[in-house]
């Protein structure tokens, strides 16, 4: 089960520039553990105490993972994966 | 230096009285690498809030889309400071992931002259920088 995904330009240091990379996976949580295989260090920026950190949106597809299951949204072969940090502030 | 042109700087001032007292945001875009602020895009404050912002993620996917779309990027990220001066928060600070961007801040605080100043935020070092308006 291949998915694309997307690194916003803050995390490509942990993908050699990479703006997009592959991952394999059922769902979002083993997708980030086979980043993490392949680029080393993302995974803490992404996942804190077994969830996803509050300030990293993550999309499957179209869709905001907050509402479909966090890190157990499920993903399919073909999937687009997008990380997007937040854009929040006081 | 930020070298924005007067309209755009018009209309983040516009924004930020419209939504004041709770903290407008939005970006202004501008092609790939060219460091020119062009498009402006006023961002939903999911937050709804005078001390807080974030962009309403399904709006900031959908904008990430069009800009890569049109090898487009967040040249400026701005956001008003309703009852403080135009100078990042420890918030602002911890959140800033866009280190190409120019982050501009608005105060309204003044109900008559506001207050616009821009920086860079690197790694949680602030620097301002000045801002060259041109006409349009």
């Amino acid at each position: 089960m291949a998915v694309t995904v997307s690194i916003p330009t803050i995390l490509r240091t942990h993908t050699k520039g990479e703006k997009s990379v592959s991952a394999a996976g059922t769902t979002l949580a083993e997708v980030i553990d086979d980043l993490e295989n392949n680029h080393g260090g993302l995974k803490a920026r992404l996942v804190k105490e077994g969830t996803l950190h509050r300030f990293v949106n993550v999309y499957v597809n179209d869709e905001d993972v907050r509402f479909s299951g966090g890190l157990a949204a499920e993903v399919k072969d073909g999937d687009n994966v997008t990380i997007l940090p937040a854009v929040a502030g006081g | 230096m930020l070298v924005i042109r007067r309209d755009l700087v018009d209309a983040m001032v516009a924004h930020a009285r419209r939504d004041h007292p709770d903290e407008a945001c939005g970006q202004i875009a501008g092609p790939e690498g060219s460091d020119r602020p062009e498009r402006i895009i006023e961002m939903e404050n999911a937050e709804r809030s005078p001390t807080f912002y974030r962009f309403d993620a399904a709006e900031q996917l959908k904008v990430y889309r069009e800009m890569q779309a049109n090898d487009e990027e967040a040249v400026v990220i701005y956001h008003s400071h309703t009852a403080t001066e135009a100078y990042p928060s420890r918030t602002d600070i911890t959140f800033a992931n866009e280190p190409q961007a120019h982050y501009v801040l608005v105060s309204t605080r003044d109900p008559i002259e506001h207050e616009l100043r821009s920086y860079r935020i690197v790694d949680g070092v602030v620097t301002e920088e000045p801002v060259k308006i041109v006409e349009s």
